[in-house]
C-alpha cells in the first residue's frame, strides 16, 4: 500500500490533473473529444459546487460538535421554527439548482446534435463480444476479448490491458463525424468508451444512436456496461483512431480480405485442415458457455462431448449451429461465422474430445443450406 | 430485574390480560406487537449476515485482479442475492420490525390495528426467503440477473429457478402490503386522544408516508414479475422485441416502483434519527413541520423520477431533462432535512451516546451519498458514471450510513426499552467506530475507481483498478467482521446489564418512555394522557 506515497498525497488533495501512477486514478479523464471534454468540465463544476455546500454544512456540524457538548457546560438553547430561515434554505438551493441546470442543458443538447455522420457504423451486441459493421461499405467482423485464458486464471503475468484488449478493434477515421447504430441480438449490452464518453445501451430489437468526432489519433478502450451474463465482465470495447489516409488504407485491405474468404469457400478442404481451423472459432466462439473441453456449464450450456447432436447425423448438427436454438442462450450462427468457420467449427466438434465420428462438414455444404435458406 | 419486570406484571394483571404463550407457539400464533416486531427485528439481522456474507464472497473475489475464488456464473449469483436479500431480507423487514414495536408505543395503542394480518405478513417472509435463497443449490443456479433482473436476461436467458425467484418477489410483496395497510390502520385510528397527527413523533409520519409508498408501488413489482412469468411460460411478448414487445418497458416498470423502493429504505430512518438527534442535543427539533412537509415532498417527486436510471437506454432529449430536472429538485426536501438535523444540534448541549454518534455519521455520510446523487442527476455527466462503481459509491453511502446506520441508531437507542437492560456502551462505541471506518473504507475508493472507468458487476477487472479494490475489500472485511460484535452486544444487553429505567436518556420525549423497561407484554390497554409538553401545540 505504501508503494505510491506520491499518489497518496495527490489523492488527498484531489488533483486530478496531475499523472499519478495509472493504479490510484481518483477521477474522470478529460478525454479525447469536444464532447468527452464538456461533460468532464461539467462534472468537476458540479462536484465543487458540492465541495463547497459540504464545507459549509459540515463545518457548522463541526462547529456545533466540539462547541456545544455538554462537557463544556453547555446549556441547551430552546429555539425552533424560523421561517426566514427555513425559506432561505428552500430558495438559495433552489437557485443553485438552476446554476447547475444550465451548463448540464447546455451539454446535453451538444450531445443530442442531430447533424449529418460522414460514417455510419452498426454496433451490435452479442453475449459476450462485439460485431462491428460499416454501413454501406461490405466490412464486418467481430471483435473478440483477446486476454488469454491463462491470465484471467493468474497461470500467467496480466499484462498492461489486461481484458480491455481485442482481437479487432474498430477502426475509425480521426476529424470525422461517426454515428453508431446500436442494438443487440440477445440480452441488453452497453457500448461505453470513456474517453470519447459515449454510453448508449445496446438493446435487442431497437437501435439506439450516438456518435463521436475523435481529435487526435490512438487506442481508447472501455467495456460493456450492462450486466448481460456470465462473461459480461469480458467483452471489452476498442477503438482505434486512424488519420483519415490510414483509415483508408485499412479499410481496402479488409476489402481484399473479405474477397479472399469468398475465395476459401470454393477450395477443397480436407479434414484435417478444417479441424486445425476449427479448433480456433471453437476457442473464439464456443468455448465461453461450452467449456473449452466441450464438457459445457449444464443445464444453461449443454456439453458437446457425447452430445446426441454433435455424435448424431451431421445435417441436424449443421442445421443447430447455424440456426441455434430458440428460447435458449445458443445463437443463430449462420449468420455471424462465415462459411469456411461454420464448417471448421463443426468438423472440429464432431473429431474432438472423443467424439470420433470420422466426418466432415465442408464450406460448400454450409453454403448450399444457405442458398437453400434464402430461396 | 425482577423488580424492573415488577410493574409490568401487576399493570397485565390489572387489565385482566396474560403474558406470551409458552414455548414455540408463542412466535407462531403470537399477535403482540411487541413479539412480532421481535421477530422482524431477528430476521431481518439473520438477513443481514446472510446478505453480508455474500457481500464477503464478492469482495474476496474482487480482492485481487483475475479469477480466483468463484466463476463468473457465481459471482452474478452473488451480486443479485446480495441486493435482493439486503433490501427486501435485512431493510424493508427491520423498519417493519421498528414499526411493530415503536409505533403503538409512540401513538399510545394497545397494538396495532390488525393484529392477526400482521402474524401473517411476518411469518410469509421466511417462506419467501427460503424459497429464494434455496433456489442457490438447484442445477443452473440462482437469480444471475442483477437485483434490478433487467429482461431479457431475466426471462429468456434466465436459470430455471428464475419462477422460483418470482414467486418469492410476489411473497415478499403480499408481505409488505399488508405490513403497510397495518401501519397506515394503526397511525389513523389508533392515536392516543390529543395526539393529532401534527403531534405525532416524526418516525409514526415518515413511516405513514412509506407505508403509503409502499402500497403504491408494490403491485408494480408484482405486476412485472407477472409479465415476466408470462413471457417464460405463457407465450407473451411484454419484453421481446420479436414478440412487438420492449425490453425497455421492462425497465419503465422496474423503475416506477424502484425509485420510491429508495425512499422505502430511507424514510424510516428520517424519523427515528428525528427523535435521536434532539434527545442527545437536548433541545427540540428546529423545524418539525417543515421536515413532515419535505418528507411528503420527497415521496411525491419519488414518482416522477424514475427514468434517471434509464438516461442511457435512449431517451430522447426531451425526456432526459424532464428526469433531470425533477430529479435535482429532490435536493432541495433533501436539504431541508439536513438543515434542519444541524440546527436541532447547533447551540444544543451535546452528549455522543451510541445512538447519537450513528446518527450524526448517518447525516454526514448521508449528505455525501446526495452529493453523488446529485451528480448523477446530471444526465449529461450520467452518461460517463452510469453503471459504474461510482453509481455503487452512490447507493451504499445512502443505504448503509442511511438506512443501516439509522437501524443501528434506533436499535441503540430503543434496546433499553425493548429489554430493560442498558447496553454496553464502551462495546456499542468501538461497533461505531468499528463500523464508521470499515463502511469509509470499503465505499469511498469505489467513487475513483467508477470515475477512472470500472464498470460495476464484473467479477475480475484491469490492473489500474488492483489497488483500490483491495482497499475497498479490506474495508469491507473489517466491516462484515464488525457486526458480530452488533450481536455479541444485543445478546450480551439481552442476558443482563445495568438496569434501566423507564426513560434511559435525560432529554427524551415521546409516549415510549412513560411505559416500564422493559415495556410490558401489554401496555396502553387503557389510552394515556398525554405529557404536558406533549401537549402543547
Amino acid at each position: 500500500m505504501t508503494r505510491h506515497p506520491s499518489a497518496w498525497m495527490s489523492f488527498l488533495l484531489w488533483l486530478p490533473f496531475e499523472t499519478v501512477q495509472a493504479a490510484w486514478t481518483v477521477n474522470m479523464a478529460p478525454g479525447a473529444t469536444a464532447t468527452s471534454r464538456s461533460v468532464f468540465d461539467l462534472h468537476m463544476t458540479i462536484f465543487w459546487i458540492c465541495v463547497a455546500i459540504g464545507v459549509v454544512v459540515f463545518s457548522v456540524m463541526i462547529w456545533s460538535m466540539i462547541l456545544h457538548r455538554r462537557s463544556t457546560g453547555q446549556q441547551p438553547a430552546h429555539f425552533h421554527e424560523h421561517t426566514l430561515v427555513e425559506v432561505a434554505w428552500t430558495v438559495v438551493p433552489l437557485v443553485i439548482l438552476v446554476v447547475m441546470a444550465i451548463p448540464a442543458t447546455r451539454t446535453l443538447i451538444q450531445i443530442y446534435d442531430p447533424s449529418e455522420s460522414e460514417l455510419d457504423v452498426q454496433v451490435t451486441g452479442y453475449q459476450w463480444k462485439w460485431h462491428y459493421k460499416y454501413l454501406g461499405q461490405d466490412v464486418e467482423f467481430f471483435s473478440n476479448l483477446a486476454t488469454p485464458i491463462e491470465q484471467i486464471h493468474n497461470q500467467a503475468d496480466k499484462d498492461d490491458h489486461y481484458l480491455l484488449e481485442v482481437d479487432q478493434p474498430l477502426v475509425v477515421p480521426v476529424g470525422t463525424k461517426v454515428r453508431f447504430l446500436i442494438t443487440a441480438t440477445d440480452v441488453i449490452h452497453s457500448w461505453w468508451v470513456p474517453a470519447l464518453a459515449v454510453k448508449k445501451d445496446a438493446i435487442p430489437g431497437f437501435i439506439n444512436e450516438s456518435w463521436t468526432r475523435i481529435d487526435k489519433p490512438g487506442i481508447y478502450r472501455g467495456q460493456c456496461t450492462e450486466l448481460c451474463g456470465k462473461d459480461h465482465g469480458f467483452m471489452p470495447v476498442v477503438v482505434e483512431a486512424k488519420s483519415k489516409e490510414d483509415f483508408a488504407a485499412w479499410l481496402a485491405d479488409k476489402k481484399a480480405e473479405v474477397a479472399k474468404l469468398k475465395e476459401l469457400t470454393d477450395k477443397e478442404w480436407t479434414r484435417e485442415e478444417l479441424v486445425a481451423r476449427g479448433d480456433k472459432v471453437y476457442h473464439t466462439t464456443c468455448a465461453a458457455c461450452h467449456q473449452p473441453e466441450g464438457q459445457g456449464l449444464p443445464p444453461m450450456f449443454p456439453a458437446l462431448k457425447g452430445s446426441k447432436i454433435v455424435t448424431g447425423p451431421k445435417e441436424k448438427h449443421l442445421s443447430t449451429v447455424f440456426h441455434g436454438v430458440p428460447g435458449t442462450a445458443m445463437a443463430a450462427f449462420g449468420k455471424q461465422l462465415s462459411e469456411v468457420d461454420l464448417a471448421a467449427v463443426i468438423t472440429y466438434e464432431r473429431n474432438a474430445w472423443g467424439n470420433n465420428d470420422g466426418d466432415m462438414v465442408t464450406p460448400k455444404d454450409v453454403l448450399a443450406l444457405k442458398q437453400a435458406e434464402e430461396k | 430485574m425482577s423488580a424492573v419486570i415488577e410493574p409490568g406484571h401487576t399493570e397485565a394483571a390489572h387489565d385482566h390480560a396474560h403474558g406470551p404463550a409458552r414455548g414455540l407457539s408463542r412466535w407462531l400464533l403470537t399477535t403482540n406487537h411487541k413479539d412480532i416486531g421481535t421477530l422482524y427485528l431477528w430476521f431481518s439481522f439473520c438477513m443481514f449476515l446472510l446478505g453480508g456474507s455474500m457481500a464477503m464472497v464478492i469482495r474476496a473475489e474482487l480482492f485481487q485482479p483475475g479469477l480466483q475464488i468463484v466463476e463468473p456464473a457465481f459471482f452474478n449469483q452473488m451480486t443479485t442475492m446480495h441486493g435482493l436479500v439486503m433490501v427486501f431480507g435485512a431493510v424493508m423487514p427491520a423498519f417493519v420490525g421498528l414499526a411493530n414495536w415503536m409505533i403503538p408505543l409512540m401513538i399510545g395503542a394497545p397494538d396495532m390495528a390488525l393484529p392477526r394480518m400482521n402474524n401473517f405478513s411476518f411469518w410469509l417472509l421466511p417462506a419467501a426467503f427460503g424459497l429464494l435463497v434455496s433456489t442457490l443449490f438447484t442445477a443452473g443456479g440462482g437469480p444471475n440477473f442483477g437485483w434490478t433482473f433487467y429482461a431479457p436476461l431475466s426471462t429468456t436467458y434466465a436459470p430455471e429457478s428464475v419462477t422460483y425467484f418470482i414467486f418469492a418477489i410476489h411473497l415478499m410483496g403480499i408481505s409488505s402490503i399488508m405490513g403497510a395497510i397495518n401501519v397506515v390502520a394503526t397511525v389513523l385510528n389508533l392515536r392516543a386522544p390529543g395526539m393529532t397527527l401534527m403531534k405525532m413523533p416524526l418516525f409514526c409520519w415518515t413511516w405513514l408516508i412509506t407505508a403509503f409508498l409502499l402500497i403504491a408501488v408494490m403491485p408494480v413489482l408484482a405486476g412485472v414479475v407477472t409479465m415476466m412469468l408470462m413471457d417464460i411460460h405463457f407465450g407473451t411478448s411484454f419484453f421481446n422485441a420479436a414478440g412487438g414487445g420492449d425490453p425497455v418497458l421492462f425497465q419503465h416498470v422496474f423503475w416506477f416502483f424502484g425509485h420510491p423502493e429508495v425512499y422505502i429504505m430511507i424514510l424510516p430512518a428520517f424519523g427515528a434519527v428525528s427523535s435521536i438527534i434532539p434527545t442527545f442535543s437536548r433541545k427540540p427539533l428546529f423545524g418539525y413541520t417543515s421536515m413532515v412537509y419535505a418528507t411528503a415532498s420527497i415521496a411525491f417527486l419519488s414518482f416522477i423520477v424514475w427514468a434517471h436510471h434509464m438516461f442511457v437506454v435512449g431517451v430522447p432529449l426531451v425526456g432526459e431533462l424532464f428526469f433531470m430536472y425533477a430529479t435535482m429538485l429532490i435536493a432541495v426536501p433533501t436539504g431541508v432535512k439536513v438543515f434542519n438535523w444541524v440546527s436541532t444540534m447547533w447551540q444544543g448541549s451535546l452528549t455522543f451516546e451510541t445512538p447519537m454518534l450513528f446518527a450524526v455519521a448517518f447525516v454526514i455520510l448521508f449528505t455525501i451519498g446526495g452529493f453523488s446523487g446529485l451528480m448523477l442527476a446530471i444526465a449529461p455527466a450520467d452518461f460517463q458514471y452510469h453503471d459504474t462503481y461510482f453509481v455503487v459509491a452512490h447507493f451504499h453511502y445512502v443505504l448503509v450510513p442511511g438506512a443501516i446506520f439509522g437501524i443501528f441508531a434506533s436499535a441503540y437507542y430503543w434496546l433499553p426499552k425493548w429489554t430493560g437492560h442498558m447496553y454496553d456502551e464502551t462495546l456499542g462505541r468501538l461497533h461505531f467506530w468499528l463500523s464508521f471506518v470499515g463502511m469509509n473504507v470499503a465505499f469511498f475508493p469505489m467513487h475513483f475507481v467508477g470515475l477512472a472507468g470500472m464498470p460495476r458487476r464484473i467479477p475480475d477487472y484491469n490492473l489500474q483498478f488492483a489497488d483500490f479494490n483491495m482497499v475497498s475489500s479490506i474495508g469491507a472485511f473489517t466491516f462484515g467482521a464488525t457486526q458480530l460484535l452488533f450481536l455479541f452486544i444485543v445478546i450480551k444487553c439481552i442476558r443482563g446489564g445495568r438496569p434501566a429505567p423507564a426513560k434511559p436518556w435525560d432529554g427524551a420525549h415521546g409516549l415510549e418512555w412513560t411505559v416500564p423497561s422493559p415495556a410490558p407484554y401489554h401496555t396502553f390497554s387503557t389510552p394515556p394522557e398525554l405529557p404536558v409538553e406533549e401537549r402543547q401545540p
